[in-house]
This record gives C-alpha cells, structure tokens and sequence, in this order.
C-alpha cells in the first residue's frame, strides 16, 4: 500500500491519505459498471445477476462478521446451518406450506437454532478453551451440521419450489429477471433491518456494548452471555435467507454441500472488507459476485471450476496489499 | 510445550507401541491391514500437520491440498509415465514441498485466523483445479491404478510413517526445532532474537507439505485410484480434527488422532450402533464434545495421568495470534 | 437511616491469591464512605466484591438482601451502580449511547432522567453524539458518573475517581459527588488514594491494608489522628 501511495506521491506533488484511496477506487468501480451496462446489454444483465449473487454472498458475509465480532469466532459452520435451515424450508413446503410463510417460519426457526447452537456447543468450549478450540469445535459443528442434513433428507438433489413464476423484465433491450432482481432487494432488506436494529433498539445497543467491552457491559447489567447466543440467532437468520435466495438462484442445486463454495465468497467478502466491518463485507460481496460474473462472462479460460480458485485469488491479493481488509483497522502489534 | 527429555521410559513405550505395530498385521485379515495402512497415512498427515500448526502456531485447513499434488503427482508418474510405486514417493516430496513454499510465502503476511481462511480456500480450491485439467490430472473421472496386496501397503505405510516419525523428531529437537517452537511462543521475542522469522515459517510450511505430499501418494497407493473428490474439503478437516484430538504439539498425539479418525468411523458402523449416514453427524457431535471437555486433546490426558497432577488448563499450545483487539 | 450496605468477613481471591481477608464494612443510606489504603491494600477489590466481578466468600447484604452470590448484572438490577478503574466507558460507542446503556436496567421512558443528568453535566448535551473515546480524562470520568446518574442507583461504587486528572476537575468531580449525594439520597462507597479529598467529602471512611480492614472511623477522627495520618494516609 505504502508504495501505491508513495508512487502516486511522485506524480501528484501532494500525499493522498491512505484513507481516500479506497473509496475513490469503488467510485471508480462503479462507474465501470454503469458505463459498460450503459454500453453493452450483456455486461448490464451480467452485472445484475453478478450484484444477485453478491446479495446472497452478502448476508452470509455479514452473518460471519456479526459472530466474528461478538466471539472472534470464525464460524466455518456458518454454511452448513444457512443449508439447514433452507433444507427445513424445503420441508414445510412439503409438508403443504406455500413459499412466503416457510420462509417466515423458517426465519424463526433459524434464530432459534442459531440460538441454541451457541449455548449448547459453543458456549461450553469457548469457557474451556482458546480461541482454536472454538474454530476446531465450529469445524465439527460443520462436519455435524452438514452430516445431519445428508442423514436426515438424504444426498440426492432435491427440487425447491420457486417463490413466484419467472418472469424476465425488459428495460432498454436489457433482460433483468425477476428473481435477481427480488434477491437483491431483499438482500438489501434484510442487511438495513439489522442495521436499523444494531442502530435504534436497546437490545441492538446492547449486543454492541457486548462485544466491545463485556466487562463493562456486565457492570451495567447486560447479560453478557446472553447477547452472545442473540447474535448467533441473528447470524443464523441472516443465513437463513442467504440459503432461501442461493436455493431459488437456477444454478445452485438443493443439496447437502450446497453453501461450501458460497461460504467461502463470504469468507472472501468478510475478508475483503475487513473482517470486523459489515459494510465492507457488503461491499465485498457484492464486487465478488459482480466481478467473477464478469470474469465468468468475458474471459474465456475462466470456467465454472475456476471461478473459486479466482475467488481465492482475489482474496489473496487483497489481504497481501491491505491485511486488514478494505475497511479494517490496520492493527500495530506493538513490541 | 515442554521438551520431553529422552527418558528410558519414553524410549521403553516407543519400542512397545513400534513392536505392536510391527506385529500387527499377523492378526489381521487382508482387508484390515489396508485399513491399518490408511491409519499409517493419516499417521504422516497429522505429523505433517503438527509441524505446521502445532510448532509453529501457524493453523493450516488444507493440507489435503497437499496430499493431493503428492497423490496426483503418484498417480500421474505410474499411470502416464510408467514409473514404479515407491520412487514416486520421493517426488511426490519435492513436489509437496514446492507447493508447501509457495503457499507458504504468502502466508508469511498472515496471522492466525487470516491464514486459517486462506488454506480453508486452498483445500476447498485445488480440487476445483484438478476438475478443470482433466487431461492431466484425469478429471472428474480420474486415474485407476494397480492394486496391491493389504501387507504390501501396510507394511509400506508403516515404514514410511516410521521414517517421517524419525525425521519429524530430529527436525523438533534441533537448532531447527528450537527456533520453530520460538516462533510459537512468540513471533515478537522469535523476531527480535534474530531468528530469521521468513525462512523458518516457510521451510515449516516446506517440509509439512512434503510430508503431506508423501501421505498423499501412499493414500492413493491404498485407494489404487485418485480423483479429486478423494481430496476435497474433508479430507482436510480430518487431518485438522485428528490433529487436534490427539493434542496439537504431541507426537503421540499423532497416532491417537489417526486412529480416531480412520477407526472410530469404522467401529461406529460395524457395531451398528450407527448407520453409515450418521456418521459424520456423531464424528462432529464428538470433536464438539472432545473440545469442550479436553481442548488440548487426548495426549494431554495421557500427560495428566502420568503426572497425577493439575491438568493445565486454558493455555492451549496454540495462539492465533490476534493479540489486543 | 437504615443500613444499606453490610460486608462481614469477606474474603475474595485472584486464582491463588488472596485479595481480602475477613473485610467487614457498613454503609448507611444516604452516606458517604471512603475506603482508604496503600496500593494493592485491597480496595479494588472490596468494590468488586460487591458488585460481583471477583471470586468472593462471605456476607454481602444489600439491605437486608445477601448478593453474596450474585453476579453484576444481578447487582446492577439490585441498584448498584459501579464505576470501576478505567471508568468503563464504552470508547467505541457515542456519549448518547453511554448514557442509554447507564440507564439499560431501567424501565420507563428516560426523558426525565435525561433531563437530570443535563442539569449536573450541562455540556453533554452538546457532546451527544461525540465518539465517548475521544474526550478527555475528566469528561470520561464525568460521562461516567452520568451513566451512573442514568441507573438511578441506591448505591454508588465509585473507584478512584481522581486518577490521572487534574487538581480542578477533582476538585469539580468531588463536587458532583456531594451534590448526587445532596440531593439524590444516593449512598456512595469511594475507593480513594487521594485521601485528603475524600475525608473532606465522606462523613467515614475505613483503612485497608493488605486485605484486612486496619482502622475504621469517621473523618474527623481519622483526620485528627496524626500518627493514622502519616502512617496510612500519606499526609
């Protein structure tokens, strides 16, 4: 970074602060975008359903941020239980449910769960252990979680209804479906709700208190512990509807291994953005899935087997340049 | 992690527990001396493992990345260019080791947590790679190769575990092991005593990988087939699991992780006291449970019954490293 | 007046370490009493005995209540109000939303208590919306006593609150105490090295050394006694 700025130093005859580089760069991102929709309806319509499945690795990306936040847990598990909780779905629709009120049941169910997970296997191993206990403990809850959906509704490919008939929307010459369209809105949706909650609310104010400092959350009588198992629920219902909109997405196949490689979007998204901001996760995402749509689109070795070696990539190059992420704080260790 | 001295006792078990190994196989039908082979591979990946993240600190998911370039690179010598077995095993070292380098340089500008994510991706990623070159690698279908009898892979397995055993022990005690375990304790004190922090972290990475590499091709050898599946996110998470059960940092752990890990599966089933399908679920229901009671895992208990004393609670062997928030 | 506080033989660790040693102390309602002592006399951790931060064994009553076994979010809800070493103040965070989580084990609106907290720290108003970490030393310590003021507390913990600041803003602090105390009712139990102040604000104090409780008495007594004075009191 140091020598991005020094050399723009040379030309510039002023020292940009590190701190405008970013935002300059995004503003410049998304005038690509516009521009290149404006000129080409393929990069429009690539880019929609490019910023479609940045939504979807969007709330999974902030469902991993609001845990890593709140325990400095990386919770590996954090795909398994979206795919859970949409494989529970799946079953209320069976079971004669139509699509609008699984989803909202499945939404409840979903903190419920993520709720309980905390207390029961969490809980116990972070009071015993460090914080590798607590990643090694949530990689088993992956292998247990993942392990459940496979035992209990088998391996096979299972078919999820669609929450409304498809139905493409022509702008300009420009074919946007109706589906990208809906998952970005509710993306968008849910990512404001929680923000409004973390913001407005007593109990958000609290969860907040909690995870910077439970000490001296604890002295004004905030139940620690408890904000802690809140958050997981939060987290859970995030990727819950992570899991909804990845499984009404046509190329994602409802399966027990459905959210790995959307997991590690996530991951890439949290990471890019600095794994202790939402919003940069949410800004990481969505450059995530716009960019491997595009790569996917226009450059030919780029298969669907590479898009996530790509996505590795990217990440790596992000975290060699700025470690801490987009929009982290660069943290000194001090000597 | 204190230095065990070579105490007439630890050399007495060494022998013991070498001996049963040895004589094992007598007992065992064919199919299960295979099954004691592919504990011996997982017997050399978690030592792999351990030289990484149990000396070092630094948390690696994805050394079944690395069991793959050494499987494949097995594979693609015997299947394509007509080498024999066992000289592939040495190339499949180097090749490991390559690998192990050029992960581990970058991973040079990452701690803990950030590191764990990136090999995540690795071991997640290098099977998508090995789909997209199916002319090399085979593809999704992948390579057949030929057989061998379960005493030709046990005793191959064993004698590869031992030699890496061997290796892995001289390597820990040494200047070499000293300054790994320095760079675990702490990378600050490591760096300012002049330990040339850079090299040491990668040729960790370096030699783990190759080791990895090296349990790859016996992997293969017992499977006599390799496809990329073979090598997928599991497989990684596996060695990890085994590692940590056994107790990071504990060579003895090594071998109570590989057998939990090849074993207890197996011994679920059979015994039907569980169906195939329920088996990751209990597999992950007891690493959750192993963490919560025992972090530092099953060699810890080992220590604790030996010593008849405290059991050293919370200082795990292993930071990741995110001092102060 | 009742009694509102009651320690007898108190004792609380640090893993292996003893940090109190039979400590009995009272406090009445509507009082002020100081804890006096060297460093590591064990005053700290008296205070955190009450509220629950410390391994403790022993009788802790709030009026007539024990919360010998309770931790602080149990005390908190009980009317303790402690402000510890460091102050507690959520740097991350707003003043505004300092204020609202002091006042997080009320129910109610809190405009009223708003209004009051206004009235002892009048330039907090214009500092809602300020990052609580970038004040100075003597406004975290004000913020702090606000949170406290927004619990409605019957009991005020307050630890050090002179550390680190200058003579004039002690001087204002000491200041607000007395006028909480005035006209609140709220009884404060104050943990102090500065001792000369706090004698001239608590009507009794008590003298820790080395976890036990070495003199107790009012102010005037144990200001008048030269020998305690120069002995325990540096002064």
């Amino acid at each position: 970074m140091t020598a991005v700025v020094a050399a723009l130093e040379r030309r510039l005859w002023f020292r940009p602060s590190t701190s405008w580089i970013v935002p300059a760069a995004l503003v410049g991102v998304a005038l690509f975008l516009v521009v290149g929709s404006l000129r080409s309806s393929l990069f429009a319509q690539q880019t929609i359903s490019g910023l479609a499945n940045g939504g979807i690795y969007a709330s999974l990306a902030v469902a991993l941020v609001l845990i890593y936040r709140a325990t400095e847990v990386i919770n590996f598990a954090q795909g398994a239980l979206a795919t859970f909780t949409t494989y529970v779905a799946w079953q209320l629709m069976a079971w004669g449910l139509s699509y609008w009120p699984a989803f909202a049941c499945t939404l409840g169910i979903a903190f419920a769960g993520g709720f309980l997970v905390e207390l029961v296997a969490i809980r116990p191993v972070e009071r015993r252990g460090s914080q590798i206990t607590a990643v090694i403990a949530a990689i088993g809850l992956l292998i247990l979680v993942e392990g459940s959906v496979g035992w209990i509704w088998g391996n096979q490919v299972k078919f999820m209804p669609a929450p409304f008939p498809s139905h493409i929307y022509n702008v300009g010459g420009v074919a946007f479906s109706r589906q990208d369209l809906s998952t970005i809105g509710i993306s968008i949706a849910a990512v404001l709700v929680l923000w409004l909650f973390f913001r407005f609310t007593k109990v958000g104010l609290a969860m907040r208190a909690a995870a910077v400092r439970p000490q001296a959350a604890r002295l004004v009588g905030v139940r620690v512990s408890w904000m802690l198992s809140f958050g997981w629920g939060l987290a859970a219902v995030l990727g819950a509807v992570a899991g909804m909109m990845a499984a009404a997405s046509p190329s994602v196949l409802l399966q027990p291994s459905m959210m790995d490689g959307i997991l590690i979007y996530a991951f890439a998204a949290a990471v890019v953005g600095g794994l202790e901001s939402a919003a940069g996760a949410v800004i990481g995402a969505l450059l995530i899935g716009v960019l491997l749509n595009l790569l996917g689109s226009y450059v030919s070795w780029v298969t669907p087997q590479l898009l996530l070696p790509v996505a590795f990539v990217v990440m790596l190059i992000v975290l060699l340049v700025k470690p801490s992420g987009l929009f982290g704080r660069t943290r000194v260790r001090r000597v | 992690m204190r230095l065990r001295r070579v105490t007439a006792a630890s050399v007495a078990v060494t022998v013991v527990i070498a001996a049963v190994i040895a004589l094992l196989p007598l007992t065992l039908s064919n199919y299960h001396r295979a099954t004691g082979a592919s504990v011996a591979v997982f017997f050399i990946a978690i030592l792999a493992l351990n030289i990484v993240t149990g000396y070092t600190g630094q948390i690696s998911i994805g050394h079944g990345a690395f069991m793959a370039v050494g499987g494949y690179t097995t594979a693609i010598l015997t299947h394509d260019h007509g080498w024999s077995d066992l000289p592939t095993l040495p190339a499949a070292a180097v090749v490991g080791f390559v690998a192990g380098v050029i992960v581990g340089l970058p991973a040079l500008r990452f701690h803990g947590v950030y590191l764990a994510l990136t090999t995540f991706a690795v071991a997640l990623a290098v099977p998508q790679l090995a789909k997209n070159y199916p002319n090399f690698t085979g593809g999704t279908e992948g390579l057949a190769l030929p057989t061998h009898s379960g005493l030709w892979l046990y005793e191959v397995g064993w004698a590869v575990a031992g030699v890496m055993f061997v290796i892995a022990w001289f390597l820990l005690r040494g200047r070499t092991g000293r300054a790994f375990r320095a760079v675990r304790d702490s990378e600050v004190a490591a760096a300012s005593s002049g330990v040339t922090l850079a090299v040491y972290k990668t040729v960790a990475f370096g030699i783990s990988a190759a080791m990895a590499g090296v349990a790859g091709s016996v992997y293969v050898l017992v499977n006599n087939f390799v496809n990329p599946d073979v090598f997928g996110l599991t497989l990684s998470l596996y060695i990890l699991i085994g590692a940590v059960v056994g107790g990071l940092g504990s060579l003895w752990g090594v071998l109570v992780g590989a057998a939990f890990i090849q074993l207890l599966p197996i011994a679920l089933t059979t015994s039907h006291i569980s169906s195939s399908q329920s088996v990751p679920v209990i597999f992950g229901a007891v690493v959750i449970g192993v963490m919560a009671l025992l972090p530092l895992g099953a060699a810890n208990l080992l220590r604790v019954a030996l010593h008849f004393g405290s059991q050293s609670r919370q200082s795990s062997d292993i930071h990741l490293g995110t001092e102060g928030r | 007046m009742g009694v509102l506080l009651t320690l007898s033989d108190v004792d609380a660790r640090y893993g292996q370490v003893q940090a109190l040693r039979g400590v009995g102390l009272t406090v009445d309602e509507g009082e002020i009493v100081a804890i006096l002592g060297a460093n590591g006399a064990g005053k700290t951790t008296t205070l955190r005995a009450i509220s629950g931060t410390v391994r403790r064994r022993g009788t802790i009553e709030l009026a007539g209540r024990s919360v010998a076994r309770k931790g602080p979010e149990a005390t908190a809800r009980l009317g303790v109000a402690h402000v510890p070493e460091g102050r507690g103040t959520f740097s991350e965070l707003t003043v505004w939303e300092n204020l609202r989580l002091g006042a997080y084990v009320r129910r109610g609106l809190l405009r009223e208590d708003f209004r009051r907290v206004a009235e002892y720290f009048p330039w907090l108003e214009a500092r809602r919306s300020q990052q609580a970490g970038t004040l100075s030393g003597g406004e975290q310590q004000m913020l702090a006593l606000a949170r406290a003021v927004m619990q409605r507390p019957r009991l005020l913990l307050l630890d050090e609150p002179s550390l680190g600041l200058a003579p004039l803003v002690v001087a204002e602090i000491f200041r607000i105490i007395r006028e909480l105390n005035d006209r609140e009712g709220t009884a404060v139990l104050l943990v102090e090295q500065n001792a000369r102040t706090s004698l001239m604000t608590a009507s009794r104090a008590y003298v820790l050394e080395v976890g036990r409780v070495a003199f107790e008495g009012t102010s005037d007594e144990l200001a008048s006694q030269d020998a305690i004075r120069r002995s325990y009191l540096g002064y």
